[in-house]
């Protein structure tokens, strides 16, 4: 089954190429006038006031964290999810739903512990 | 036939004229956008270049790739070209794993895993994005950048765990199958229209559109993390938040409302119908399909002319606190359904009992929700027209 994803490598290539090249020809094509005040930052009109490489909020950082607990946890879902129709006609129905049940759980207790501990809470 | 014809000439060939007729759609949908938007807010819109305006579309490229591009002196120059490349390539792939019509004819390509690359391909666009902010060197692009990538990484949450609903019912990552599926039951919209529900609002907020256009807040942030781009590398940002809200309006399709197909129970065009009549079928599908797209996207403009921006917090909230028990209790639900009443064949035909206990469920689901917002709280304060205020 392999050789279905050919095309999707050859789009990869040429959707690269179609963006370099259209990016070239505005270099090309596009105007040329530079200035010193054109290529500084954009603030407001203002003169650069401090550095704007800054610290970051701690949340966002925070947020990317749980994102991964919980997406993984979407991945794990999906192949359970695929097999769980054909799997609950025979015997492994009520088996496949309390494994995932059991897990979702497990998860489910992070999860009010995470908003117990104001994780959620953008204040 | 030649395995080189198969594999690599026919899916070129087929992947251009797709590639054509997406990227015409996306350059109209900018024109379309704003004349919808005027006729909403009782302006015209553009409508000086051509017929009703209507060459905007030619003129807006044509304009993009005249324009300098200006690199800030202070930018990352290599992180800097690479924010708007990132975003547009997965944009650009994504088009030929997703089925416009029947295979083989209208797909470029048909895979068993087409919905699970999909998705790996197109939250791979927040890159880009974040990428491009830090890179500009510039405060309001790098909140923008922060901001979106928050939210997209927040919503990709509840935008995954919706999908599951739908992926036991059908059994399959394979969009093909999922859309047959759903000609031979119900469109997937009734049994899950609760994970429809958080599928719809989750796309929204993945595409920074109205009202989680937070990373854009022109309001707040200038024009958020595109505020030091211009020219063609602008345009491409344009591109491809436009062609994610495309891929997202096709998924949606694809998903909960039956694809090319427009059947219940296999009656009526099924695709084995649409193949029975040949060409011209495939093409009815196509069209069936993109009539069903420009729908949503249609959804998509009305919601930026109608509803204000949300907070952060508010927004923060309503993915984490809502949006995820939502879709874990979904999930819950259909487990149960599935799993105490598979599908039972009277006469020969299929009689999907566990699909229309979920829709009842569903449907209670929402009309208790409606009735509890609706109903008139004990304290809610008086309304007084303006034109009263003088009188009370």
């Amino acid at each position: 089954m392999t050789h279905t994803f050919i095309p999707v490598l050859i789009m990869l290539i040429v959707a690269l190429g179609v963006g370099v090249v259209i990016l070239s020809l505005n270099r090309v094509v596009g105007r040329h006038q530079r200035n010193p005040s054109k290529a500084a930052p954009y603030e407001s009109g203002v003169p650069l006031l401090d550095t704007n490489r800054k610290r970051v909020n701690v949340r966002f950082y925070q947020i990317a964290m749980l994102f991964i607990l919980f997406d993984i946890e979407a991945a794990f879902l999906y192949p359970w999810a695929v097999i769980y129709r054909d799997a609950s006609h025979g015997n492994a129905g009520m088996f496949l739903f309390g494994e995932m049940l059991v897990f979702i759980l497990l998860l489910g207790v992070g999860y009010v512990y995470v908003w117990k501990k104001k994780a959620f809470d953008w204040k | 036939m030649n395995p080189w014809m198969l594999y690599l000439v026919w899916p070129l060939i087929k992947f251009l004229i797709a590639f054509v007729i997406v990227q015409v759609i996306v350059a109209a949908m900018n024109w379309i956008e704003r004349r919808v938007l005027g006729l909403i807010q009782a302006r015209l819109g553009p409508n000086r270049v051509g017929p009703w305006g209507l060459l905007q579309i030619v003129a807006d490229p044509i304009k993009f790739l005249l324009k300098e591009d200006i690199v800030p002196s202070s930018a990352e120059k290599i992180a800097y070209f690479l924010g708007p490349m990132l975003p547009l390539v997965p944009a650009f792939i994504v088009f030929c794993l997703i089925p416009f019509g029947p295979p083989p004819t209208f797909a470029v390509t048909h895979t068993n895993v087409g919905l699970l690359l999909i998705l790996a391909l197109t939250s791979t666009g927040v890159y880009g994005i974040i990428l491009g902010g830090w890179a500009s060197n510039n405060k309001y692009s790098l909140m923008g950048g922060l901001r979106s990538a928050a939210q997209m990484v927040s919503y990709e949450v509840p935008f995954g765990l919706s999908i599951v609903g739908v992926l036991m019912l059908c059994g399959s990552l394979d969009l093909v199958h999922i859309i047959n599926y759903q000609a031979h039951h119900v469109w997937n919209v009734f049994p899950q229209l609760i994970a429809a529900f958080i599928f719809f609002v989750s796309m929204n907020a993945e595409n920074n559109r109205t009202p989680f256009d937070l990373p854009e807040a022109e309001s707040e942030l200038v024009a958020g993390y595109h505020t030091e781009y211009s020219a063609m590398k602008f345009a491409f940002f344009m591109l491809a938040e436009y062609s994610a809200m495309l891929v997202n309006c096709c998924l949606m399709v694809s998903l909960f409302l039956g694809g090319w197909t427009l059947a219940i129970g296999g009656y009526g065009l099924t695709t084995a119908t649409l193949k029975s009549m040949g060409f011209m079928g495939g093409l009815l599908g196509t069209v069936i399909f993109v009539v069903k797209v420009m729908t949503f996207m249609m959804i998509y403009i009305w919601f930026r002319a109608t509803f204000p921006r949300f907070r952060f917090d508010q927004l923060m909230d309503l993915g984490w606190k809502w949006m995820i028990p939502l879709a874990l209790i979904n999930i819950f639900v259909t487990g149960i359904v599935v799993l105490a009443a598979p599908e039972m064949i009277i006469n020969g035909s299929v009689v999907p009992v566990g699909e229309t206990i979920l829709a009842v469920a569903g449907a209670a689901t929402v009309a208790l929700t409606l009735f509890l917002i609706m109903k008139p709280r004990a304290h809610a304060p008086k309304v007084i027209h303006a034109s009263r205020v003088s009188e009370a």
